[in-house]
């Protein structure tokens, strides 16, 4: 298997680091992030609270009223392990206030506006606490787009960003994350029963083994089909990852002068820093 | 005769040259306390590596900038040698990634690196011309010669700095720590090691390779600095990722001994290799009717 020899230990001195000089540089001491009691918030808890101390770690715990409460729990029993802060902001009264407009929107526009209330509390608390937005997007959902822009995705940095989710796991045990949370199956509890695998249809085990091979061995689809992977699936995660890559991307900006953001304006982030 | 270098493995900051210049007159006060008589900082030490479209901004000329001038003054001052890395301008406006090397406040020689990543996380071709001299330059402890970086990833360049020869190759880098797969090291410093001490154990040489450390939107620099003997074994290195300032000797001696134990360069065949690349450069550029049977 590709992941076999993945260095949790390496990958988790790094990590640190990278957290902690990318928040310190601009100016910040302090790190806020959604906790959810799910793998990868618990992942960026234990990383964030390493980086920076747990005392500049703030753990938001933002249930609706649909919300798994063993998730809940977890997510303290994550806070309580680590010793950072935890803030509660149930958001149930303010999705359920503007879906008051639109009594019949679907489960996707209701996931989406779960995930975007989300990110406007972690965002005002950032402005509150002066504290940078830590995301929790791993590699795997990045790649195939299962994530909701300016939701979940919106971050000042997504620190298991390179991370499969089988890294992901792999370093959630090396971390000491409890078990219980490792066991579970990962889902985005946007619904009553969510669960990622069967939304996507495809395994994690699976889909991080086609990923891999596409995107960090470069290696064209016909030789995955080759090798014996099922060639409508192969064809499937390919397009999922072609169609998502707007959701990886600043909005498109017309070039139309001499020098054009998006275009021919080109700085780092850390620029000055 | 030895001496003492200093290996500057710092953290510059991106396109802040006064900050990274006070970085400098540091590292040169510290190295001083510790008796270096020689500095080597890392490539683009004095503006951060990623500069994309602040390459302008923070270009300099040598001869006649403000910055380079504190530089020179210091090394006057504590009467030691410095190369560090800057972004040059031509006369032309052409950008150049560039080494320079001080000595009793003089500018002795101005590298321009010659390979230009473009490819990958690298997008340097886009910013920059390449330089197209390799030179080795005489010192007080013999010749050295200057590479930056990829410079040192095509043999050809080490091997034109010891046929010039230079005894001691100063590395200059910002390279990136990559591969968090299989046990202890970033497999990118294994790249490094295995390059450095190839070089040195085939030409005899010491190399001195310093690389800095520090995170440019989320792309690490691994550090991991060290001199290798001319026998190819290390002497002294710095840890992987962080700031550190390592000073280790030089023993000239030891390049007469290992070149005594190994006269390889006495036994190069610089005509041999100029007719087969003479051959070879007009075989593919189709000067010549292809030879028979290759």
């Amino acid at each position: 298997m590709a992941f076999e020899d993945f260095n949790p230990a390496l990958a988790a001195e790094l990590l640190v680091r990278f957290i902690r000089e990318e928040v310190t540089k601009v100016g910040f001491e302090r790190g806020v992030l959604g906790l959810s009691g799910g793998l990868d918030s618990s992942v960026v808890a234990h990383l964030t609270a390493r980086a920076l101390g747990p005392e500049n770690t703030y753990g938001v715990l933002m249930p609706y009223r649909t919300s798994d409460p063993a998730g809940v729990a977890d997510a303290q029993m994550v806070a309580d392990q680590l010793g950072i802060r935890t803030i509660r902001v149930e958001i149930t009264p303010m999705v359920d206030a503007y879906f008051e407009h639109f009594p019949d929107a679907d489960r996707i526009r209701r996931g989406n506006a779960m995930a975007r209330m989300r990110m406007l509390v972690l965002y005002d608390l950032s402005a509150a606490l002066r504290a940078l937005v830590i995301g929790t997007s791993n590699k795997t959902e990045l790649l195939v787009g299962y994530g909701t822009i300016y939701g979940d995705m919106a971050a000042a940095m997504w620190p298991l960003g390179d991370l499969y989710k089988t890294e992901v796991r792999r370093l959630a045990q090396y971390l000491g994350v409890p078990a219980r949370i490792l066991e579970k199956p990962p889902t985005a509890d946007l619904w009553v029963g969510q669960s990622d695998e069967e939304e996507l249809g495809i395994t994690y085990e699976v889909l991080d083994a086609l990923l891999v091979e596409l995107v960090d061995r470069r290696r064209p689809l016909e030789a995955l089909v080759e090798d014996g992977h099922d060639e409508a699936l192969v064809r499937r995660v390919a397009e999922m990852v072609r169609r998502s890559q707007f959701k990886r991307r600043t909005p498109l900006c017309p070039k139309i002068s001499s020098r054009s953001i998006g275009h021919d304006f080109r700085y780092k982030r850390d620029w000055g820093n | 005769m030895r001496f003492r270098i200093a290996l500057a493995q710092i953290r510059p900051s991106l396109g802040d040259v006064a900050r990274n210049l006070a970085l400098h007159l540091e590292a040169i006060a510290r190295a001083a306390e510790q008796g270096a008589e020689l500095i080597v900082f890392p490539e683009l030490s004095l503006t951060g590596y990623y500069l994309e479209d602040l390459v302008p901004d923070v270009a300099l000329e040598p001869a006649r900038s403000e910055v380079v001038a504190a530089l020179r003054e210091a090394s006057l001052r504590h009467r030691m040698d410095l190369a560090f890395g800057c972004i040059e301008v031509g006369e032309d406006f052409r950008f150049f990634n560039a080494a320079v090397y001080v000595s009793r406040g003089e500018i002795l020689h101005v590298h321009r690196k010659l390979y230009l990543p473009t490819y990958g996380m690298f997008d340097e071709g886009r910013y920059l011309a390449p330089g197209d001299t390799l030179r080795a330059f005489g010192t007080r402890w013999g010749r050295m010669g200057m590479l930056i970086c990829e410079d040192m990833w095509h043999p050809s360049s080490v091997y034109l700095l010891a046929q010039d020869g230079a005894q001691i190759l100063l590395c200059l880098s910002a390279g990136p720590g990559r591969g968090v797969r299989g046990e202890g090291k970033l497999g990118s410093i294994e790249a490094w090691e295995t390059i450095t001490r190839s070089a040195a154990q085939a030409y005899m040489v010491y190399v001195v390779y310093v690389n800095r450390v520090g995170f440019e939107d989320g792309a690490v620099f691994a550090g991991g600095s060290m001199i290798v003997d001319p026998f190819g074994r290390p002497s002294a290195s710095a840890p992987a990722l962080d700031e550190t300032l390592l000073v280790g000797e030089v023993d000239v001696g030891e390049i007469r001994r290992a070149r005594l134990f190994y006269p390889l360069l006495r036994d190069e065949r610089l005509d041999l290799v100029l007719r087969e690349l003479k051959r070879i450069y007009a075989r593919r550029h189709h000067l010549a009717p292809s030879d028979e049977g290759s």
